[in-house]
């Protein structure tokens, strides 16, 4: 349990080099060690999809994957596509209709909400609620996440 | 002064909500101390166990520096509680400790506490705690738990019984013995729990130096969490201070005494270094509070022409290995059967009430706390009833409520109503999910052999509870809470509250509130809460309370900083307080509008120029205001719910098409936080109707303690819900809000439960037990073949 290695990776476009236990997950490094708590522990066995990060362009649970294996990988967080300005579009309407309560869940579902969209097209309510039925929210009851999402789509893909 | 507000009533987006959005959230996880320990614990994987020998020194090999707390290690500086009611003489319920002594009394139960330098750490160290066990009979079925064979949850005590109560109005039996129509039916609502998305999680520093306890944590009552960390570590209150980072969700769940948040301020108290437990969701599984879990067999006379005659319910509910301490335990039995009935005319009914202990965690409040049973029974058995008599459900629900000259008046089962729009509610809501085109194409589809089904449940909520019923218990809760407003040099005001935010938005709509009681606008109203040290004392987020009391309390505050720079202005202006007023952000004349001296200039010269003022004048520039319930013992929101699902009679699956809700919580300060409130509340009513169930074999231990097997409502499962309102103000306050936090949860079990069986009827086919499987379905469908 004391096994560690060397990773070198590149966290919200910083080049970061450390050494990790071999069992550390990644969500727990970037909570941990880089101090990015905005990826969440809701279950820590990939059900509920609070710590969702991107990796190298896709969406990935941080519970589910190692450090270690992100050596070498591109890994995004929240306050990285905050920072980059990628997201505020879902950000505002997330806000104007108060789709978050707690805001435990929201990280999470901004990466898979902003995953959706990088199929450039407008889906339908159906097809949100399905690309979301990884990531639980207890407070919203999802509606208002759905009414946000298909916003943020009817602005960008307008036919 | 009852104008409508300006800023109440707007669907203003939450302050907090881009910070969230932006996962710059800091919940207790994420909160960093120095020197910090983390605890993990060994728990009891029998339901019922005497526990031998625990021998520590694996776990010490293991982790040389790991620190291993047994029960008694724990006991040592920490007593045992116990969950009594003052008032209740007859309820027993043994004494609990941090940390079990002795004997195991649920799978999950702490056994002992390993401290180590890392989560991590301390986790290899207790999965390493050697303990011998001596495996005792448990008492793991609840329907089994009052038989004279069963095994005792606590040998001690005799038996299982652990409360009963009657309540009784007119005479029942005769009631229904001359009715046209009995309908009866057996009911279970199954074990469930409130699965918020952050874990518990607590963090207690010590300084031995000062015998000062500081606690950070996800606790929805901090004020009561510094009660029970003062009386039973012995630390002086004033030394003991509870401070709520932002919350993950409640829901109830994160209001209760546990034992391993407690235990942590021990380890702490002992090691003198900060201490920190966070749960993972295994561990919450098997040590959350668990709720519902009821057996209700009740029946329904009505008259030919569908009045409701009589009633009688007769509920066995379960606690668990204890009652939870501090709070009112019995009330989820207690709520089912004094709120049966609630909304129908009827003078004869009989409601009877056992509460069994069982070797599993215990129960307490969660969202809605017996009341979606009471609705959930009392609906049901009208639909059947209308059924029978052949009249349409939404019709029988207008001819037996209360009529609307009949309040206020108190129910057979002792709930005091002051007025409800019952029949307001039900129109909209009629309207709203065009009730008569639903039923057509119900029909309509029936001949092709699709099975519709359309639910509508009228719904009471008990929000808001004053001291009349916490108070006897000796329950050391207030409910009342109180805020302090400020006028900052700058103008601008600072609200510090009792109320503490887990996601509802409160402080957003406590800014609405103080914004339009001084003339300012609402982002010039800072409001922050979550610290006992520094708030008002006051109640905390439970009983859907932040609002109606909270929101009384800061109102009133306003009105009284209000009152103090008008005041101060007469005295800066030499003019009479009395022909001034804000607005604006500044004093102007009252008659004319004209601005006479803005809030920056009262709060420079009231904090920084008294010297100019008049001798005798002494700025006051902050007030400080409590409310607590005292014209009503409550507030008693209502409406009405429906659902439209589709049962699919090869699989027993059900698809929901649509839900509906029409509420009156009074006065709304912020719709967009009222209706994000219904709709969540709709969807854990939703998981409890068709998903959420612990299930648990015989022997007490837990099947699907993970979140992959405890099924939750995803977004795919659930329908659009759309919500409208009626606005009934509450009387005897200002604001006029009633709480809106569990009307969502109270009607929607009822009204998709309602659903199923309305799609079911044409089968013959009937459903009582919740939560509604698949395999329910087909073998209700297989039974009336």
């Amino acid at each position: 349990m004391e096994e560690a290695a060397e990773i070198a990776l590149t966290v919200n476009g910083e080049t970061v080099s450390a050494r990790v236990e071999a069992r550390r997950h990644l969500v727990d490094f970037l909570r941990l060690d880089l101090g990015l708590t905005g990826s969440r522990l809701g279950c820590e066995h990939g059900v509920c999809g609070a710590c969702t990060v991107r990796v190298d362009g896709a969406i990935v649970r941080g519970c589910l994957m190692l450090a270690v294996q992100a050596d070498g990988a591109d890994v995004w967080t929240i306050e990285g596509l905050s920072d980059a300005g990628e997201i505020a579009g879902l950000q505002d309407a997330f806000v104007a209709r108060n789709a978050l309560q707690c805001g435990y869940c929201t990280p999470g579902m901004l990466l898979t909400a902003a995953e959706m969209l990088k199929a450039g097209r407008r889906m339908t309510r159906p097809e949100i609620r399905e690309f979301l039925s990884g990531n639980f929210c207890r407070c919203t009851g999802y509606h208002a996440i759905v009414d946000a999402i298909e916003a943020v789509m009817a602005e960008r893909f307008r036919d | 002064m009852t104008d409508r507000p300006e800023a109440a009533g707007r669907p203003l987006p939450r302050g907090s909500a881009r910070r969230l959005a932006a996962g710059r959230g800091r919940y207790a996880d994420d909160l960093r101390f120095p020197g910090l320990l983390h605890l993990a614990f060994v728990r009891s994987p029998h339901a019922h166990a005497r526990i031998v020998k625990i021998d520590p020194a694996p776990a010490l090999a293991a982790v040389p520096a790991a620190k291993v707390f047994t029960g008694a290690d724990i006991a040592a500086v920490c007593t045992p509680w116990q969950g009594k009611m003052d008032h209740l003489p007859t309820l027993v319920s043994p004494p609990q400790h941090a940390v079990a002594v002795d004997r195991a009394v649920w799978q999950g139960e702490p056994v002992a506490a390993v401290a180590a330098a890392s989560r991590a750490l301390a986790e290899d160290a207790a999965a390493a705690v050697a303990v011998e066990w001596e495996p005792l009979p448990a008492a793991a079925v609840r329907d089994r738990t009052l038989d004279a064979d069963a095994a005792p949850a606590h040998p001690e005590l005799g038996g299982n019984l652990a409360y009963a109560a009657a309540i009784r109005a007119g005479d029942p039996e005769a009631a229904l013995a001359g009715s046209a129509h009995v309908v009866e039916a057996c009911f279970s609502f199954a074990r469930h729990t409130g699965v918020p998305l952050e874990p518990r999680t607590v963090i207690a520093d010590y300084d031995p130096g000062e015998g000062r306890l500081t606690v950070h944590g996800s606790h929805q009552a901090p004020w009561h969490q510094q009660d029970t960390l003062s009386r039973h570590l012995g630390i002086p209150e004033h030394l003991v201070r509870v401070v709520t980072p932002d919350i993950g969700g409640g829901f109830g769940i994160k209001l209760h005494i546990y034992g391993e948040e407690i235990a942590v301020s021990a380890v702490s108290r002992i090691l003198g270094r900060p201490v920190k437990y966070t749960a993972d969701r295994l561990e919450s599984f098997i040590s959350d509070i668990q709720a519902r879990d009821q057996r209700v067999e009740a029946r329904m006379g009505v008259d030919a022409d569908g009045a409701i005659r009589g009633l009688s319910v007769d509920a066995l509910s379960s606690f668990g290995a204890f009652a939870s301490y501090g709070r009112a335990p019995v009330n989820e039995g207690m709520m089912t059967i004094s709120m049966a009935g609630g909304p129908y005319a009827n003078g004869h009914y009989e409601g009877r009430l056992r509460i069994a202990f069982q070797n599993k965690p215990p129960s307490g409040m969660y969202r809605a706390v017996g009341q979606p049973i009471a609705c959930a029974v009392t609906e049901q058995l009208l639909d059947r009833a209308a059924h029978a008599a052949g009249i349409d459900p939404v019709e029988m629900r207008r001819r037996n409520y209360w009529a609307e000259d009949a309040f206020p008046l108190r129910t057979p089962g002792g709930i005091a109503m002051d007025r409800l729009s019952l029949r307001q509610c039900l129109d909209r809501l009629v309207a709203m999910m065009g009730y008569d085109a639903l039923r057509a194409e119900q029909a309509a589809l029936r001949r092709s052999g699709v099975y519709r089904g359309i639910g509508v449940a009228t719904f009471l909520e008990m929000t808001a509870i004053g001291a009349e019923r916490y108070g006897p218990a000796g329950a050391r809760i207030s409910t009342q809470d109180g805020a302090t407003v400020r006028l900052e040099p700058s103008g601008r005001v600072r609200c510090v509250t009792s109320v503490i935010e887990i996601g509802q938005g409160t402080l957003s709509a406590l800014a609405q509130i103080v914004a339009d009681r001084l003339g300012v606008a609402p982002e010039d109203v800072g409001v922050v809460g979550g610290d006992t040290a520094l708030a008002p004392y006051g109640g905390g987020a439970w009983a859907s309370r932040g609002l109606t009391i909270g929101g009384e309390a800061a109102w009133r505050a306003a009105e009284g900083l209000r009152a103090n720079i008008l005041e101060l202005a007469g005295s800066i202006l030499q003019a009479d307080p009395a022909g001034l007023d804000l607005a604006g952000g500044a004093v102007c004349d009252r008659a004319t509008g004209e601005t006479r001296i803005t809030l920056a200039e009262i709060g420079r010269i009231g904090h920084f120029r008294q010297d100019t003022l008049p001798p005798g004048v002494q700025p006051e520039l902050a007030v400080t205001r409590h409310y607590a319930p005292d014209d009503v013992p409550f507030a008693l929101a209502n409406g009405v719910q429906g659902s439209s699902l589709e049962v699919d009679a090869e699989t027993g699956g059900v698809r929901l098409l649509g839900h509906w809700v029409v509420e009156d919580c009074g006065r709304i300060v912020n719709p967009l936080l009222v209706e994000e409130q219904i709709r969540g509340g709709v969807v854990q009513g939703i998981g409890g109707a068709l998903f959420e169930e612990c299930r648990y074999d015989e022997h007490g231990q837990l099947l699907n303690g993970s979140l992959a097997d405890y099924l939750v409502p995803m977004a795919a499962e659930l329908p659009d819900i759309h919500v409208g309102h009626v606005e009934t103000p509450l009387r005897g306050t200002a604001l006029g809000a009633k709480g809106a936090g569990e009307a969502g949860t109270v009607g929607a079990p009822a009204a998709v439960l309602l659903a199923v069986n309305d799609a079911l009827r044409p089968l013959g086919a009937q459903v009582s037990s919740l939560p509604i499987t698949p395999e329910a379905v087909l073998n209700a469908i297989a039974a009336a073949a």
